[in-house]
């Protein structure tokens, strides 16, 4: 066998979380009137099209996750040996974008660097000059062609991209109107962004679009792998918050009495202590174990998979507060409700009126916080890195990218391309998610949504 | 006297063109009282609004006229219109805890008036304001000037709103409702204030209520608006004695009422169409028995008969002429017929000596300083298929008492048996089985049913919590029966709470409490939230579900006429304790305890006038610390000193009658 498939730790949770987003779309597919509300999002202009930005997103996420280990040609004894890096299949299909790693800064679509250097000319004259990039526009013989040719290249790669996305969206279309689904916006947003990617994998062949950092890292390359970092701070941390938030704030606001008390002094303490120091207090204890005990991890890229897993549990651990909180607030409020009193006076268990009464009745505030919250944790994370307890720095990540382009924003000329690129990529995954959790929200309110009008 | 506002062709519109007051016209004479009479929904404080220019978002004026004082309202400026608001027209709203800021004094409030409609300045300012606030009946006027709006009840955050609104000097006051948030005692406090000051100013009066009974007391010409428009427009003898629109017929026959006992209200079938339906014909015509094809084709015209009584029907349209069978739903009323002899039942409810205190704590320790006694020693009996009816004011422990009975608060002493079991000290699953045959239905409609609960499921909450018809088939099947029960389509299974309209989510909190075939049912003042057409659908419904299921039912409310209506027993309560019970026959025909004498004069209503009037002064004491001896000595007209000295003992009057006052004692 030519590689072996790896599974780290946050892959198996994102396989797990993805395994229960499959179950649980199979449970609703079968029930008529669960299935309803998500008819209504479907309904919906922006819900669809941030759903196709966001089901990007997770392509290129899941993709990311897909890891393996290449085999190395020399055997020993017979046993084959793999490569002590781990590649992830997104990585395979964007291997001219690993390896083309020029010497340093290079301006986006620039065909030189971005520094001037002295090069010696075959005349040993030592000149000062922006030497010309090793891939980037390598393929033209002038630098006064570069205009003419990203101009021929982006066109014809935005065509190309137009043309297949055409052919999708009429492939699509028949399924799509048979079900009611916004199909002007849905094809409009599908051109557009056929057209950008069609263009984008023109352009990254010879150039490098969004410029590179100080080693030479093609910037895009480090954007797209970002993409599962983000995902899994935001998703796995959730993962961690939400049953603690969710339960303990709705026990602590129907209970009352000592157990809301007691809820209620851990969250006070744990909110009261800055969570930078208590993470950075976490991290840096797990670090030492890590750094002592070398024989746990067969590769480096376990290790930094770890740390990520880790730092999402801690940082889970220290955001459930202020959904707690809110949550707690809310239940106090529903509690007095008459429908709840109408359910105790029937004796149903208490187990049952949260679950059932008091649950579904908070879910909008969890949907609109858990968003709210995804694109904090990713902007903590940028914050955690620069304190030194973030992902590994070996892990790309926006916060990595984030901070590494900070020092570079106060230089002359300044190197913009790094942080406008993560703040671009962070912009586009947060508004989808933010659009789509508050047309799922709309969908799920029955107040907005009247079935038929009352008789 | 001339008229002091002249409203013609009044339109307001939502923004999708929907005319949700359409084509309203009237005038109201100098020292003269209108009122505008109708359900929720309406268009009636939208008329008002519009007439202050007060208008929501996305509602505009689009036509009409609106002459105040000889000006024009709708031609003047914003800044002169402000001048208006609150100088010559002000206006009192409906939920005076709302419409008072909690962050300024009282006298805070009043000086703002003053010092932007009469230009009064520093110590006058506060001079006047304490007259206004004495003005208004406010004990104690200068120290209250200092107090925050919390510190004063219901009935005096009313009468700070009166004083605010007469600080201008206004020659019209709108009043929204004044009175629907308070209680009876206090309402007519604040009916004969609002009665006072107009003959002391003469001022006119802009009433708007959906309380014909108050309509009754307080005006001298009435408008009807059905669906943003006005149906009929009388004087208030006209209307009441010979109501021409079939929507007033049916609104004054739909009360409930002593002399209804013994047949069905006659209730309006459905509801008022939404707001911003757009409606073609007359607007009535789906809910009129007497309707025919022209009602829905073309809306019917405004017209004047010969006595000057407006209206716009189709059976009016060939002017003037009366035909005896079409007039007055009102005649042929029964007598009051006796109750039939007193059953001699079993007794499903028999609670004695309840009482519920709650604890006040201050302090970082929680030190328990004094107990708020909501329910303070209650004894009664519920026989089988009979409604004992609990009266009394809000604040009196009536819904603590029947969240107790539940167990839904812990009692603090006394005993519960329900049906022969004792309730209290039992938990869990015990409590559960035992219980199962008392359920509540709730005031409020819109809080009681789960919005995210589909009907079918909440109809099954109660069978599966008490394991009935575990399988699916049979519930289902029962579900159908509960709902054709409370009268609401099968089809309704599948839908969500939020999709009904009030009295049809009524049914389904009832249908819910049947689910588990209870005994008895605590209906904690289910009509309350209705309009008055959709309280007369739930009362017959209660009536036939307690003839059909040999029901009994404890009955909340502070509402007489239901309770006249409906009742076989009454127990009136005052501070957590009863201070009258009996039939209701010996209560309320001939009540005993000077509180239930005063309540019951105290309700409104349409053929009362002339009866003599107690009133009380004040408010309910605080239940943390009642008053020594008899609770209702300092409200009394009749105290002795014996009533300061200590709480009255029961005086059996007859086999069924108990009051607890001195006046009926062998002393």
């Amino acid at each position: 066998m030519s590689f072996m498939p790896v599974i780290l730790w946050s892959d198996a949770l994102v396989f797990l979380l993805l395994l229960s987003g499959i179950a649980c779309a199979w449970y609703v597919r079968r029930h008529e009137h669960l299935l309803l509300p998500w008819r209504r999002v479907a309904q919906s202009a922006t819900a669809m099209v941030s759903l196709l930005v966001l089901s990007l997103f997770l392509l290129a996420g899941l993709l990311d996750t897909l890891h393996y280990q290449v085999a190395l040609p020399e055997k020993n004894g017979g046993e084959t040996v793999y490569s002590p890096e781990v590649l992830s299949v997104f990585d395979k299909l964007l291997t001219p974008l690993r390896t083309h790693t020029e010497k340093t800064y290079s301006a986006p679509l620039a065909v030189t660097l971005y520094t001037k250097e002295s090069i010696s000319d075959v005349h040993g004259n030592v000149l000062r000059e922006y030497p010309r990039l090793r891939y980037g526009g390598a393929q033209l013989a002038d630098i006064q062609q570069q205009g003419n040719d990203v101009l021929r290249r982006g066109l014809s790669g935005a065509l190309a991209g137009l043309a297949a996305g055409l052919l999708i969206a009429l492939g699509a279309r028949r399924r799509l109107a048979k079900r009611g689904w916004p199909l002007r916006a849905l094809l409009i947003a599908t051109l557009l962004i056929s057209a950008i990617i069609g263009m984008f994998i023109d352009l990254a062949t010879s150039y490098h679009v969004l410029g590179t950092d100080k080693v030479g890292q093609d910037v895009l390359y480090l954007s797209l792998k970002s993409i599962r970092t983000g995902l899994i701070i935001g998703t796995v941390t959730t993962l961690v918050t939400l049953p603690l938030a969710l339960l303990l704030g709705i026990a602590a606001g129907y209970f009352r009495g000592w157990i809301d008390d007691v809820i209620q002094y851990i969250y006070t303490v744990l909110s009261s202590i800055p969570s930078v120091l208590l993470i950075a207090a976490a991290v840096l204890m797990m670090q030492v174990t890590i750094d002592t005990h070398p024989q746990w991890f067969n590769n480096s890229a376990s290790r930094a998979d770890l740390r990520l897993v880790f730092l999402c549990l801690i940082l889970g651990v220290t955001s459930w507060t202020g959904l707690c909180r809110l949550l707690r607030g809310e239940t106090l409020k529903l509690r007095e409700m008459e429908y709840i009193q109408a359910a105790q006076s029937f004796g149903v268990s208490s187990l049952r009126i949260l679950t059932r009464h008091i649950m579904p009745n908070v879910m909008h505030i969890v949907l609109i916080s858990l968003v709210m919250d995804f694109s904090a944790l990713v902007l903590a994370e940028a914050v955690l890195s620069y304190v030194g307890v973030g992902v590994d720095p070996s892990m790309i990540s926006f916060g990595t990218m984030i901070n590494a382009a900070r020092l570079e924003m106060g230089r002359e000329p300044m190197v913009w391309w790094a942080l406008a690129s993560a703040f671009g990529f962070m912009l586009v995954l947060v508004l989808a998610a933010n659009l789509f959790a508050d047309a799922v929200r709309d969908a799920f309110d029955p107040r907005l949504n009247r079935t038929e009008v009352a008789a | 006297m001339g008229d002091i506002l002249n409203v013609s062709g009044l339109v307001t519109q939502l923004r999708n063109g929907a005319r949700i007051v359409d084509d309203i016209s009237f005038s109201i004479k100098a020292g003269e009282t209108y009122a505008l009479l109708g359900e929720s929904g309406c268009g009636k404080s939208m008329t008002a609004l519009s007439l202050l220019r007060l208008l929501p978002d996305g509602v505009v004026r689009t036509s009409g006229k609106a002459q105040l004082d000889g000006v024009d309202m709708f031609d003047l400026h914003e800044r002169e219109m402000r001048a208006v608001r609150g100088g010559t027209a002000a206006m009192i709203f409906q939920e005076p805890g709302l419409s008072l800021n909690p962050v300024m004094t009282v006298g805070a409030q009043i000086a703002e008036v003053l010092e932007l409609h009469q230009g009064m300045r520093g110590a006058l300012v506060r001079q006047r304001s304490v007259e206004l606030l004495g003005k208004v009946g406010i004990p104690d006027a200068a120290r209250r000037v200092t107090e925050y709006p919390l510190q004063l009840s219901g009935g005096m955050k009313q009468r700070v709103m009166i004083a605010m609104a007469l600080a201008g000097q206004p020659k019209l006051l709108i009043a929204d409702e004044p009175t629907t948030a308070l209680d009876v005692t206090t309402q007519a406090q604040v009916l004969q204030l609002l009665r006072d000051t107009q003959s002391a100013n003469g001022m006119s009066l802009l009433l708007i209520t959906h309380d014909l009974g108050v309509v009754a007391e307080m005006a001298h010409q009435v408008g009807v608006m059905y669906a943003g428009q006005i149906v009929e427009q009388a004087s208030r003898t006209q209307l009441l004695a010979r109501p021409l629109h079939p929507y007033t017929q049916k609104l004054i026959a739909a009360l409930p009422d002593q002399r209804r006992r013994n047949q069905p209200l006659a209730a309006i079938p459905g509801s008022v169409p939404p707001l911003g339906s757009v409606m073609q014909g007359c607007r009535f015509a789906a809910r009129c028995d007497q309707a025919w094809s022209l009602c829905s084709e073309k809306m019917p015209d405004w017209a004047i008969l010969d006595n000057g009584q407006g209206v716009r029907c189709h059976l009016y349209q060939d002017r003037g002429t009366l035909t005896g069978e079409k007039v007055n739903a009102l005649k042929g009323q029964d007598d009051a017929t006796s109750d039939s002899t007193p059953h001699r039942e079993s007794i499903i409810l028999q609670v004695s000596d309840l009482r519920v205190h709650f604890p006040i704590r201050t302090g970082i320790l929680q030190r328990v300083v004094g107990q708020v006694k909501a329910v303070d020693g209650v004894s009664l009996d519920i026989p089988q298929g009979r409604t004992l009816a609990l009266v009394g004011e809000s604040g009196c422990g009536k819904t603590t008492l029947g969240k107790a009975l539940l167990q839904l608060i812990p009692p603090t002493a006394g005993h519960v048996q329900f049906s022969g079991h004792e309730l209290i000290g039992l938990a869990g699953g015990e409590l559960r089985t035992k219980r199962a045959a008392m359920q509540m239905v709730f005031q409020d409609p819109y809080a009681s049913l789960n919005p995210k609960m589909r009907v079918a499921e909440i109809l099954e909450e109660g069978m599966t919590a008490l394991n009935i018809e575990r399988d699916s088939a049979a519930r289902q099947a029962h579900i159908d029966t509960l709902l054709d029960q409370v009268g609401l389509a099968h089809s309704f299974k599948w839908r969500y709470p939020h999709e009904f309209s009030g009295g049809q989510r009524q049914r389904i909190a009832i249908a819910r409490a049947l689910a588990v075939s209870p005994q008895l049912l605590i209906c904690d003042e289910p009509t309350s939230a209705l309009d008055v057409s959709v309280q007369a659908q739930i009362l017959n419904l209660l009536k036939s579900l307690q003839e059909k299921l040999n029901l009994s039912y404890l009955f909340i409310t502070h509402n007489l006429a239901v309770v006249e209506y409906l009742a076989h027993e009454v127990c009136v309560m005052y501070l957590g304790r009863i201070v009258e019970r009996g039939t209701a026959a010996e209560v309320l025909g001939m009540p005993r305890h000077p509180y239930t004498q005063a309540l019951l004069s105290a309700v409104p209503r349409i053929a009362g006038q002339g009866v003599e009037r107690i009133r009380l002064e004040g408010d309910l004491p605080s239940p943390a610390n009642p008053p020594q001896g008899c609770h209702f000595a300092p409200r009394c007209a009749h105290t002795k000193d014996i009533c300061r000295a200590g709480y009255p003992p029961a005086t059996k009057l007859s086999s069924t009658h108990i009051v607890h006052c001195y006046l009926y004692g062998e002393g």
